[in-house]
């Protein structure tokens, strides 16, 4: 990897809206994807020699299929609220990263072609034709976009870039013009099982080193299953979740819950993935291909609950789209939501009073939590609009004895994106990734040094991955990020527990 | 003249209602196949008859953005709902009652309708991300939008026009009893840019009003969980393929 040419922006006490500065990002796309992982997904192999008549046509299908992308494109009044929303305008100043901005590249050519103002009088409406510079423009500018929704809160209308982001992506991988993180992210994962292509043995091996840390740890024999059949719960969580940092001390705690619960549960090695790259690309199709996998595994293995574990956009389809994509899911217990957060399962247990922690032992931290754009603005937990927000926090406090929040303007529904997702967590797109976590890196500071904040939680693989990048960019630590159920493994008390390592709680049994 | 009148305002009317109808026929066959509400959103359908409701009336998600715009953009709305619920009388013979009381706070609100737009204007020109964003035709719009508000203003306060002769034309007219206009500069001005707003409102950005209502992000409930949510085209695609 290159030592990617840029300036990381400077921290100062408020992100300033700042003025427009065109073409500051016009020179960053992503690789383009290889002809194999294009025709893996049914996309042509290369862009086409039609690619005009084949782009118009992809955009006119797309808009009698879609209302959102029809309404979106019609509705626009150009009021300018959503020009200093998005986290990649505000860490770059260019204007085509403005939402609106980033719309009306594909507007202007809908115009232009679709509507009587466009095609009569194209430049007072600003319609322009389609232009082999445009598709480059859309590349670059599209893949500039990590889908978080922020615009749309703040839209009067709600329109919302991600849907426009995504049609886009999907008329360039219509004509063979692909992102290749995307791409072939599904390929692997359409061809082995998860996104990182690892196969059910390394699965399996993974797993069985978890069980040795933790009975090390704990001597207590908390179990990973992999592929299982008969179990209760199918857990399905992204493939980061088995290997990276601080990932997989998620994973560990979601074991030991699920322990401490009393309840059977398996990994799938067939859908060893919750994340669904199919959204990103925009393509229902491709999207569809991978959830289905979901429901085979769960027929398969003849589970009554499926549960994801601590993913972002993985969560956005699984808890808007699953039922959508890949249901009817009537072949599972009627009495649980379909799919289940593992935040959902945890709150549950501990309201139940099934869990014991010994919250002390996240006393070196001083914790603030991340609200994920996805799960903020795409999804929900628990049976309150708003648990999304509540739920992991809850989770949190009863775990740690010290949390705070961020800036009220940066959490919840107006939470900023890490800068990593919607496709872009790839090191070719490194510069817009450092600064689109302008605003997200400019919050903890804050709360760093006003309120003695040590350690970001967060719920989303790609949240996890992009701040350890991050962080360090911003003269902070790649450590300061964890996971929340790192922290729910790390204080609860598992029954039969081996305290021998606890000095304070040795001494009480010695006095005992 | 008034006969130019009669046909401009025929057709402009037409245009309006077919055109709009066409483009709201238009969104209401097209499928959403996916639940995309900006969340947190409401569970159920009366919840989001709420929702809807704040953003129409209240213009909710633009107060939580940006309170200049919001506060000169809301101006102009309701002056101008208050413009037009005062206009009906000159479409109607005797006045209904609650026309006859807007009547006083009508004819003010063309001010606030006035000084709204001004605001717009002004924010269009000066602020650089607005000014970037904005065509020719997002000038024009508030330009036509403030050239017919002045020309009313004028009109009530300043030089009168024959407002019995201009009733009974537009009664005369629904009727398609064709009468005559009294010819002052102001009027005609004034009922000009009204007809040519009237023609491009469904060929414009004017199909915000509309698309609000059909827009996935504001009109879904949350319940992807609860119950299937479904396109007939994906259906479609299921069956071929299961």
């Amino acid at each position: 990897m290159a030592k990617a040419d840029f300036e990381t922006p400077e921290l100062h006490e408020y992100v300033d809206v700042p003025a427009v500065t065109e073409g500051t990002m016009a020179h960053l796309s992503p690789f383009v994807a290889k002809p194999d992982h294009n025709t893996d997904l049914n996309f042509p192999p290369q862009l086409v020699e039609d690619w005009h008549a084949r782009a118009l046509d992809k955009l006119d299908d797309l808009r009698s299929r879609y209302r959102g992308l029809q309404v979106y494109l019609d509705s626009c009044v150009k009021c300018g609220s959503c020009t200093d929303k998005c986290h990649y305008f505000l860490g770059t100043k260019d204007p085509k990263n403005m939402p609106v901005g980033r719309q009306d590249l594909l507007r202007k050519v809908y115009r232009r072609y679709f509507t009587f103002a466009g095609k009569y009088f194209p430049k007072l409406v600003g319609a322009e034709d389609l232009t082999r510079d445009t598709l480059d423009e859309w590349y670059s500018y599209y893949h500039q976009c990590s889908q978080c929704r922020r615009c749309s809160v703040f839209c009067p209308y709600g329109i919302d870039t991600a849907e426009i982001s995504m049609a886009a992506r999907e008329i360039l991988d219509s004509i063979g013009y692909g992102q290749k993180y995307c791409n072939e992210i599904i390929a692997k994962l359409n061809k082995i099982g998860n996104n990182l292509g690892l196969p059910g043995p390394a699965l399996q091996d993974t797993l069985e080193g978890l069980e040795e840390d933790v009975e090390d740890d704990t001597g207590v024999a908390v179990k990973y299953p992999l592929d299982q059949k008969g179990a209760d719960i199918l857990l399905v969580t992204p493939s980061a979740d088995f290997f990276a940092e601080p990932h997989v001390d998620g994973l560990i705690g979601y074991g030991k819950v699920f322990h401490e619960a009393g309840v059977s549960w398996t990994l799938s090695s067939y859908a060893s993935e919750a994340a669904n790259f199919g959204m990103f690309i925009g393509s229902y199709e491709n999207m569809r291909r991978v959830s289905l996998r979901i429901r085979k595994a769960a027929l398969d293995l003849g589970v009554k609950r499926i549960v994801f574990g601590e993913c972002g956009h993985a969560w956005r389809v699984a808890y808007s789209f699953l039922n959508t994509l890949a249901g009817p899911f009537d072949f599972l217990d009627p009495d649980y939501p379909v799919p289940q957060h593992i935040l959902e399962f945890t709150w549950d247990q501990i309201q139940k009073g099934n869990l014991k922690f010994d919250k002390s032992a996240n006393d070196d931290k001083v914790l603030t939590f991340h609200d994920s754009c996805n799960v903020a603005r795409a999804t929900r937990m628990g049976n309150k609009p708003g648990g999304q927000f509540e739920i992991p926090r809850n989770v949190i406090k009863a775990v740690c004895n010290n949390y705070v929040d961020m800036h009220h303007e940066t959490i919840g529904e107006r939470t900023f994106c890490c800068g990593g997702g919607g496709g872009l967590l790839t090191d070719d797109l490194m510069e817009i990734r450092v600064k689109g976590a302008l605003p997200r890196m400019t919050a903890l500071r804050n709360a760093m040094e006003e309120e003695g904040v040590t350690h970001m939680a967060a719920i989303c693989a790609i949240c996890k991955s992009q701040f350890t990048k991050v962080l360090p960019y911003y003269g902070m630590d790649m450590d300061q990020i964890v996971s929340v159920h790192q922290l729910v493994s790390d204080a609860i008390i598992l029954t039969g527990q081996d305290d021998d390592e606890d000095g304070e709680e040795s001494e009480n049994e010695g006095e005992a | 003249m008034s006969l130019f009148f009669s046909l401009l305002f025929i057709v402009a009317t037409l245009v309006l209602v077919i055109g709009l109808a066409r483009k709201i026929f238009q969104y209401a066959r097209t499928p959403a196949p996916l639940k995309i509400p900006t969340m947190p959103a409401p569970i159920n359908q009366a919840g989001v008859v709420m929702r809807l409701f704040r953003e129409v009336v209240f213009f909710e998600s633009l107060f939580k953005s940006t309170k200049w715009t919001w506060l000169f953009g809301w101006m102009f709305h309701l002056g101008l709902l208050l413009v037009l619920l005062r206009h009906l009388r000159y479409f109607m013979d005797p006045v209904w009652l609650p026309i006859q009381l807007i009547q006083p706070f009508g004819k003010y609100a063309g001010f606030a309708m006035v000084i709204g737009l001004a605001g717009l204007l002004v924010r269009r020109i000066f602020v650089d991300r607005v000014r970037y964003i904005s065509s020719p035709s997002d000038y024009l719009w508030l330009v036509i939008l403030i050239v017919i508000g002045f020309s009313g203003l004028m009109m009530s306060f300043v030089v009168h026009t024959d407002v019995v002769m201009v009733k009974s034309f537009f009664v005369g007219l629904l009727g398609f009893d064709f009468g005559t206009l009294p010819l002052d500069l102001p009027l005609m001005v004034h009922l000009l840019l009204v007809a040519l707003l009237m023609l491009l409102f469904p060929f414009s950005k004017l199909l915000h009003v509309p698309g609000l209502f059909f827009s996935p992000s504001r009109n879904q409930v949350d319940n992807p969980r609860e119950k299937r949510h479904i396109a007939p085209w994906a259906k479609a695609m299921e069956d071929q393929q299961s």
